[in-house]
């Protein structure tokens, strides 16, 4: 029994040594679970490059707050100042539309001869305002012509008084009936005569408002007389309003009938032509040829350029001043983002390292940069165009302007932004591609 | 006998200026696939240096060395990157983590130059993170990592593109001694499953961890 026993005290014995010491451990594995191979792999391509700086610049939201303000400010206030000038260039435009850009004179052409006169090398036709007025685009005209009474007083009344103070008479203009609606005369009193009174040669006369005022001639139904020397003209009305050749306010207008046949007018001066918008270059074209087929170069046509063309003129003229700004706004932005993309290289150095040692290549580590810096710039752009654009409606609205602000400009100028991220982020990747990994690697990251 | 990994054949980097230095002068290695060598030596011994010609970081100067039988000395600086990329795991005593990445990222990165198919990366970057014990951390900042997670992070971005060789450099240099343990219990794990290591230290804790143990002094190996 003992010596049975003592090896099953034994075997209890090294049982219980083997419950103190911990079991064997596992065998280990033999699957390599830290990387299988791989049939097709996918290099370092565009995608990547772009995840990888889209990541890293958005790794960092305050860097890249401060770092894309010199872009969004320059952006936006290029825009702003484009949205602006070219909102402004609207309302002037619209301004001067109205009257100017209806507006077509044409005079009778003149060259200088060698003794210095000046000659006139055509002549406006008696009947100039019916052959232009059948033109297309044109909506009134009118010939006029100052005559020269020859020191003749204009008087209201002839009184031969030897101790009056010599008084300076209106002058006397001869104009066809379509005239006053060419130059946008209004009648205040009486009428304006018309193409019967012309073709009779009647002696009436129409009143500038001013002249009337001169002559002490306020109301027209009593037949009021205006003596031009010592020929009595009947008034037969006022005008006023006049908006092109206002001079005609001072003036006493005589048909031009009238003053071919009473007061020896040679031919009409000059062709008023008042034409709807847009008309101006049609118009100017046809004018002359429907005046005088056969000599169609003898006149001076002035008429408005076109809508568009008007209002690139002042455009131009504003946004050379404020794009210089811009410009300066720009390359500031600009020169931040550098600054602070070579700054970051230099922080990053550990990264650049880091990633060269995994098997990226100095092109890869440039690339890398320089996607990060374009990015910025882009953002930068997109931001600051919003702005601009935001901007400019805002001081539309409290100016009460309609803003005028073309696409390609809004889109252009976020775009543009990527364009100076690109710039600026040139020299930084090259930077960053000479970085050798070993010096790097011994710092940080 | 398994095949050469590292095949070193009377390699030498010399830095030039007066008077010129000859970190390693002469060194002849040969590492064959699955073992675990560990490379001591005084600091200024060449150490760095022979780690960072491993690593196809630097060129040698004379001598050549042979990369799972390729010779890398002489080619271009494309294909270099490339064996890095896809051979060579490295383990850094700085850790080396992108501070403003996400962990998965920085282990993703890996795979970014050396070829993995995009849609395998994420999976690998998984299960390499599941494997080193940090499934739960994924999308962690690696600040808010401790040493050794972060270093266990290190290691799972080393072998997540399946490197022939691992290049540790004073892995547990930065770490404390429980820290330190897990990173080498890691390392065994991965040499028992067949990876191929090489590391720097100057620990002789770690150093007794591998199978084989090489010093180097003023630029020659030795084994011990």
């Amino acid at each position: 029994m003992r010596r049975r026993a003592a090896p099953v005290a034994l075997e209890d014995v090294l049982e219980l040594a083997e419950a103190e010491t911990p079991p064997p451990p596992p065998p280990p594995r033999r699957r390599r679970w830290w990387g299988r191979p791989w049939r097709r792999g996918d290099g370092f391509d565009l995608r990547d490059l772009l995840a990888e700086g889209v990541a890293s610049v958005g790794a960092r939201p305050g860097r890249l707050a401060l770092t894309m303000l010199g872009t969004v400010l320059g952006i936006a206030s290029l825009v702003v100042t484009v949205g602006l000038a070219q909102t402004a260039a609207g309302q002037v435009g619209r301004q001067f539309d109205a009257v100017a850009a209806t507006q077509v004179v044409v005079r009778p052409g003149s060259v200088l001869t060698q003794s210095g006169e000046e000659r006139a090398t055509g002549r406006l036709p008696w009947d100039a305002e019916e052959r232009v007025e059948r033109l297309a685009g044109v909506e009134d005209a009118g010939a006029l012509a100052a005559v020269d009474l020859g020191g003749a007083p204009v008087t209201a009344v002839p009184v031969n008084d030897p101790s009056a103070p010599a008084a300076v008479s209106p002058p006397v203009v001869a104009a066809s009936p379509g005239l006053l609606d060419a130059v946008r005369g209004r009648v205040v009193t009486g009428r304006s005569f018309d193409a019967g009174h012309d073709a009779r040669a009647d002696r009436v006369v129409v009143l500038g408002a001013r002249a009337a005022e001169r002559l002490g001639v306020g109301r027209v139904d009593r037949q009021p007389t205006v003596f031009l020397g010592e020929v009595p003209y009947t008034v037969i009305g006022v005008v006023d309003g006049v908006q092109r050749r206002t001079d005609l306010l001072d003036a006493v207008l005589v048909p031009l009938g009238t003053a071919r046949a009473d007061l020896g007018l040679a031919a009409p001066e000059e062709l008023q032509v008042r034409i709807e918008v847009g008309a101006g270059p049609l118009v100017a074209r046809q004018a002359p040829v429907a005046l005088d087929p056969g000599s169609d170069d003898a006149f001076d046509v002035e008429a408005p350029p076109e809508r568009s063309r008007a209002r690139e003129a002042v455009q131009a003229d504003l946004n050379a001043t404020f794009l210089a700004l811009g410009a300066v706004a720009l390359l500031v932005g600009g020169l931040g983002i550098a600054n602070v993309t070579l700054l970051s290289v230099l922080e990053r150095r550990g990264e650049i390292g880091l990633r060269r040692a995994v098997g990226a290549t100095r092109r890869q580590v440039a690339g890398q940069f320089l996607v990060e810096s374009v990015v910025l710039g882009l953002l930068g752009g997109v931001v600051g165009a919003s702005l601009g654009v935001l901007v400019v409606v805002g001081v539309s609205v409290v100016q009460a302007w309609t803003p005028v602000l073309d696409l390609p400009t809004a889109f252009g100028s976020a775009l543009l932004g990527g364009l100076i991220g690109l710039v600026a982020g040139a020299y930084p990747a090259v930077k960053a591609a000479t970085v050798e990994p070993i010096t790097a690697l011994r710092g940080g990251v | 006998m398994s095949a050469p990994v590292v095949e070193l054949v009377g390699l030498t980097r010399t830095f030039p200026g007066p008077p010129p230095v000859h970190a390693l002068d002469g060194v002849d290695l040969v590492v064959r696939a699955g073992e675990y060598v560990s490379v001591v030596g005084p600091s200024g011994s060449g150490k760095s240096t022979l780690l960072h010609v491993l690593g196809l970081l630097d060129r040698p100067t004379g001598g050549d060395y042979l990369l799972d039988g390729v010779p890398t000395s002489t080619t271009s600086e494309r294909h270099r990157a490339r064996l890095r990329g896809g051979r060579i795991g490295f383990v850094f005593q700085q850790f080396h983590l992108l501070p403003h990445r996400s962990v998965l990222d920085n282990v993703l990165l890996a795979t970014l130059y050396s070829g993995v198919p995009r849609a395998e990366r994420v999976d690998r970057a998984r299960a390499a993170l599941e494997r080193v014990g940090l499934d739960h951390r994924v999308d962690a900042a690696p600040t808010t990592l401790s040493g050794g997670e972060r270093q266990r992070v290190a290691v799972a971005r080393a072998v997540v593109t399946g490197p022939s060789l691992l290049l540790a450099d004073e892995p547990t240099g930065n770490l404390d001694s429980v820290s330190s343990a897990a990173v080498m219990d890691l390392f065994d794990e991965l040499h028992a499953s067949g990876l191929t290591l090489v590391v720097i230290t100057h620990d002789p804790v770690v150093s007794a961890r591998a199978q084989r143990r090489v010093r180097i002094s003023d630029g020659l190996l030795a084994e011990l």
